[in-house]
């Protein structure tokens, strides 16, 4: 076949679009993917397995901690901001004056950084900060409560867990604000003459409505949780040990790339298995 | 049972809202103050200033953060730049033909995007050392359009299928070529949208701070700058004047493109 009439192929100018984009990402994200594990386990040509022994015995590694936080705050805060993020679109379906003003309000923290976050929540939460000022000018308290310091872990845990929430809570309310859009609103008006409790229109409208919403988001913020790491580093430095944290600790401050790719690969995996589950929900949910 | 009456469903309706609002804008709002509050009002007991000052923010540019800020503009433009240029023929590829593996394709995109940018950091730091690209704002730019350009092809893609294919067939018939009629017709139309997946992918990039971090050291960028520099200070308000340089561009970013935002974060989210 002639090359012009070649090019005219629909398959073979597709391909030709999306060649770019496929050599990229395979470039950028496949191979360092695989590279990832000659790092951590190729040494001088040999199998090695000294970054796997730092990772689980240095006494300069959090490894378990950090597995222990990362989890823990992703079964804290996850759920939090599900039915936050429920509750708000519940009470958006109607409409009402300063309804746009409330989501554009809502969506805010998605502009945001996670870095700009920690720092925002600092202001709030420090010994000089408004909380502090805010109790102590009501005389609640006479001292300062201190969130920050390794003695205070737990303080500094509810001032992540607190941060974590503003700032994403957002991604959650925007993804099923957007796939209750789609809902025929006659359904939940109905409900709403018939005075139908909060509870019955949560549990048997929009939950079976949105599902396939609901599934997306909870899926895209288990693997964000697994990368949560300025909001964890500004606020609780490596008192609250994170992956990414540790991850990051490992190149600036132990020079280890070996332990960083392991940290990388942990990641990798965790967010792999939750990945097939994703890719699967997409398959129905993406593809029309 | 009796109900409640039903004004009181709709108090407990504003009164949640109103609480949910607070609850972002107070923290923002405070943030913000504080960056220009004078250290003395500051480290005393008054939550609200009366008086501000632009000490904290000039002592952040003194220390660099705005030639930090401009690297970032930098990085985060090019970062467009690369990821439209692959992207947006992949993105127009999706909308327009159907093809044999075209599902596939689109789900290997959106694959990617699964892994997050931490999980390629260390080769690509160790890579680019090789290269001669560590502690380059054009190595950076690379690595942030790894993340950005997954999004881009899929949001092009749905920007283009948004597009009637009635109009492009029209400039067909009166003659145009496959690029002219994709420039002369369908360009425009997705323009808009385009414009709001740009500015969304320039904050991408923007908020970006690991791999910030990470691969540059003297070139930084200002998150990098931020975690690494101003956040050594023992002076709290300087943190939050840093933290107001940071969401400044994000907040300009908020105010043009809210018609699309919740449609756009939707499916960027995706």
């Amino acid at each position: 076949m002639p090359l012009s009439s070649l090019l005219q192929d629909n398959r073979v100018k597709a391909w030709l679009l999306l060649s770019p984009t496929i050599l990229y990402l395979a470039v950028f994200i496949a191979y360092p993917i695989i590279d990832s594990f000659r790092i951590a386990f190729v040494k001088n040509g040999s199998i090695s397995f000294e970054a796997v022994d730092f990772l689980l015995y240095s006494p300069l590694s959090e490894f378990w901690s950090a597995l222990k936080y990362t989890f823990l705050l992703a079964i804290l805060v996850i759920p939090t901001e599900t039915l936050l993020a429920l509750t708000a679109v519940i009470l958006l379906f109607k409409r009402f004056r300063g309804r746009d003003a409330v989501i554009y309000v809502l969506v805010m923290p998605l502009a945001l950084s996670d870095l700009a976050a920690g720092l925002i929540w600092y202001s709030m939460l420090t010994g000089k900060g408004f909380l502090n000022k805010l109790l102590l000018n009501m005389g609640l308290i006479s001292d300062p409560i201190i969130f920050f310091g390794y003695e205070n872990r737990w303080l500094t845990f509810l001032a992540v867990y607190l941060a974590e929430v503003w700032r994403s809570t957002a991604i959650v309310f925007v993804i099923l604000f957007a796939g209750a859009q789609l809902i025929n609103k006659e359904v939940f008006e109905a409900a709403e003459v018939f005075g139908a409790s909060f509870y019955v229109k949560l549990r048997h409208i929009l939950i079976p409505m949105i599902k396939p919403s609901l599934q997306a988001a909870l899926l895209i913020r288990t693997l964000f949780a697994f990368q949560v790491f300025a909001v964890v580093w500004i606020l609780a430095g490596r008192d609250i040990p994170v992956l990414a944290g540790e991850a990051y600790y490992s190149i600036v401050e132990l020079h280890k790339y070996d332990v960083a790719a392991l940290y990388a690969i942990v990641i990798a995996l965790l967010s792999a298995s939750i990945g097939v589950v994703y890719i699967r929900v997409f398959r129905e949910t993406l593809l029309r | 049972m009796v109900s409640a009456p039903a004004w009181i469903g709709e108090l407990a309706r504003y009164a949640f809202l109103a609480v949910l609002v607070s609850w972002i804008l107070v923290p923002l709002a405070i943030s913000i103050v504080y960056a220009f509050t004078p250290l003395d009002v500051y480290y005393s007991n008054a939550i609200l200033t009366t008086s501000f000052t632009l000490d904290h923010v000039k002592t952040l540019w003194i220390l660099g953060a705005g030639e930090a800020f401009l690297r970032s503009v930098a990085v985060g433009a090019m970062t467009v730049g690369i990821s439209f240029l692959l992207g947006l023929p992949g993105g127009y590829a999706l909308a327009r033909y159907v093809f044999p593996g075209r599902d596939a394709v689109k789900l290997a995109i959106i694959a990617t995007r699964m892994f997050p940018i931490i999980v390629i950091s260390v080769s690509l730091l160790k890579t680019f050392f090789n290269l001669g690209l560590n502690d380059t704002l054009i190595g950076l730019a690379l690595a942030h359009t790894a993340m950005a350009l997954p999004f881009v092809v899929i949001i092009t893609g749905s920007i283009f299928g948004g597009i009637p294919r009635d109009l492009e067939e029209a400039g067909m018939i009166f003659g145009l070529s496959s690029i002219m009629v994709f420039l002369r017709i369908t360009l425009p139309l997705a323009a808009p949208g385009l414009t709001a997946a740009g500015m969304f992918t320039f904050l991408l990039s923007w908020n970006e701070v690991f791999m910030a971090s990470v691969l540059t050291l003297v070139n930084r960028t200002l998150p990098a700058f931020i975690l690494n520099s101003a956040f050594a200070t023992p002076i709290e308000p300087i943190r939050f004047a840093a933290a107001f340089m940071l969401i400044l561009p994000a907040l300009v970013f908020m105010f043009l493109a809210r018609r699309y935002l919740v449609t756009m974060w939707a499916m960027a989210a995706r």
